[in-house]
């Protein structure tokens, strides 16, 4: 079969296409996964936006990470 | 960066793009107005000489809805939710205060002298990318200023986790980014032809087909990082905080968020269906558009769910009502585009009156729908007053939502006309029709058309009267309100 430039072209497209199809179930597998095992709760960032004066505690607070981040890393 | 007791949100910045907002949305929408005034009755082309003719004032109806009225309500918005979801103030950094400032008055100078360039009839000629050269230069540089902006707010933000809404705006900021610098390269005419053409004006870069292709992936994502992207990150945060009501499901947000991402930008191809750009390509375009109503259905249903349960909101708060709606328009929308990029149905709909009516259903129903109901959102925070008028409010409702359905309909029915016209043949198979017989038959839609552009334009004049009294004459609040938004 002729494999010029365009055929080529559709070839990885069809390849990027499944790809990424499968990166996007995987995505949605994870999401869940990592709910059950308890590692993430997607769901109470909802409340960033219900919450959100400047004087509410964070959600998650950056700061305070950071700086555990830098004791842990002393 | 010291956290202190009177740390307020800075809502300067928010204010400032919400005047220019309703400014260009009035300058938009009359113009909007009047060319579809002029398709039904052509005498109004002459009232102002060559800068009264439809090809002169169609590019700045076009360019002025997009770049003008919904960029800055993007602009505003993002002032506005972009440090209450981070939980920053925008003025604990005097940094970020001054490139936002420069952003507003570069954009809009910028802004202005690009409309005015349009009228004077200096234009690239490629749609929705009208603009010359220089023009692009400050777009460029105003988008930038932005970026910086919204980077360096991010960078000092509480909150770790960036809500859905700002990941929406970060993907408007890079895909229009990247749009518009690949499909707005071009060459001066002067440097192209050894001095006999002109600085200002520009060739594309691309030719041909192409450029087609170019033009088109620009067009078709100009939509998606400019007319969805951005107005699904505002009601993510704008009807959640009016209702009281988190996201019903955050997980579905974070999944439509990637699925728009991978799929939108293969779409537009769809534009070129019967054109000479690769069949395999054609075929991914309407492949990819039928898969596109995943995605974009998934956050409309997560914005129906998240009224689950608080459905007597809709009757009591007329806010709620100009949301709904916006997600209602918003899945209508996004299945009668994929309908389109059907072959089979393009090849009725292609050039036909049914496009403008899709594109207004989308533009008129959703993206204005929800930018006005930020902004009545966001009214009463910023000027520390309630709602002028609820009766206002109520009225415009109902003028705009008979309007928009006014337009949609009557070119739904010119455009399968138009379309079943142009391709009827006798039994020789000799074409039926000629061109103006189709515009014999159109003229009464066009004028529904115009009279439903009268009314949608009543409506804005409303509520940008409903916000400018709301400022002068609404009665002060002592406090914040937490949730729905006071009106009188």
């Amino acid at each position: 079969m002729d494999m010029d430039l365009r055929n080529l072209q559709g070839y990885a497209h069809i390849f990027m296409s499944g790809f990424l199809v499968i990166m996007l179930y995987w995505y949605i597998i994870h999401l869940y996964r990592s709910e059950k095992k308890g590692e993430r709760d997607y769901e109470k960032y909802g409340n960033i936006a219900l919450d959100d004066e400047v004087t509410s505690t964070p959600v998650e607070d950056k700061r305070a990470s950071e700086r555990e981040y830098k004791e842990e890393n002393k | 960066m010291q956290s202190n007791a009177a740390l307020e949100y800075d809502y300067s910045l928010a204010k400032k793009f919400t005047f220019l907002t309703i400014l260009f949305g009035i300058l938009g929408m009359l113009v909007g107005t009047l060319i579809a005034a002029q398709m039904a009755f052509p005498e109004l082309n002459y009232l102002l000489g060559e800068y009264g003719t439809f090809s002169r004032l169609r590019p700045i109806h076009t360019n002025t809805v997009i770049f003008g009225f919904t960029v800055s309500g993007i602009f505003a918005t993002w002032f506005y939710l972009g440090q209450r979801v981070l939980k920053v103030s925008i003025a604990e950094s005097k940094f970020l205060m001054v490139i936002g400032n420069i952003q507003f008055w570069l954009y809009f100078v910028g802004a202005l002298a690009a409309t005015i360039s349009l009228l004077f009839g200096v234009s690239s000629s490629k749609e929705y990318a009208q603009y010359e050269w220089p023009f692009d230069i400050v777009v460029v540089i105003v988008w930038v200023l932005w970026g910086v902006g919204m980077m360096g707010l991010i960078g000092i933000r509480r909150e770790k986790a960036l809500y859905i809404s700002v990941w929406y705006y970060l993907a408007c900021f890079l895909g229009i980014a990247m749009l518009y610098l690949f499909n707005n390269m071009a060459i001066p005419t002067y440097f192209a032809t050894e001095g006999l053409g002109s600085i200002l004006n520009s060739v594309s870069m691309y030719s041909g087909t192409n450029d087609a292709l170019v033009q088109w992936w620009y067009g078709h994502n100009a939509v998606a990082f400019g007319f969805t992207v951005p107005i699904v990150g505002m009601i993510y945060y704008f009807l959640p905080k009016e209702s009281g009501q988190a996201i019903y499901s955050y997980k579905l947000s974070l999944l439509s968020f990637w699925g728009l991402m991978f799929v939108y930008l293969w779409a537009g191809s769809h534009h070129l269906l019967w054109s000479t750009v690769p069949d395999w390509m054609q075929t991914m375009g309407s492949a990819f558009s039928i898969v596109l109503i995943l995605p974009s259905w998934g956050s409309a249903i997560n914005m129906l769910l998240t009224m689950k349960g608080e459905w007597n909101q809709l009757t009591d708060n007329p806010l709620i009502k100009f949301m709904v709606l916006a997600s209602t328009f918003y899945m209508l929308s996004t299945i009668e585009g994929p309908i389109q990029a059907i072959r089979s149905v393009n090849a009725i709909a292609h050039f036909t009156d049914w496009i403008p009516g899709h594109v207004h259903d989308g533009t008129l129903g959703w993206v204005t729908f929800m930018i006005m109901a930020a902004i009545f959102h966001m009214a009463p925070r910023m000027f520390k007053r309630e709602i002028y008028s609820r009766k206002l409010m109520e009225a415009q409702f109902w003028l705009q939502t008979t309007a928009v359905v006014l337009y949609f309909t009557s070119m739904w029915i010119a455009g399968i006309t138009q379309g079943m016209m142009w391709r009827a043949v006798d039994e020789y198979g000799n074409l039926m029709y000629s061109f103006i017989d189709t515009v014999t038959v159109l003229h009464p839609y066009y004028a529904i058309r115009a009279l439903s552009g009268v009314m949608y334009f009543i409506g804005f004049l409303m509520f940008a009267w409903n916000i400018y009294k709301t400022m002068t004459a609404g009665k002060e609040l002592t406090q914040e309100p937490q949730f729905r938004t006071p009106m009188a």
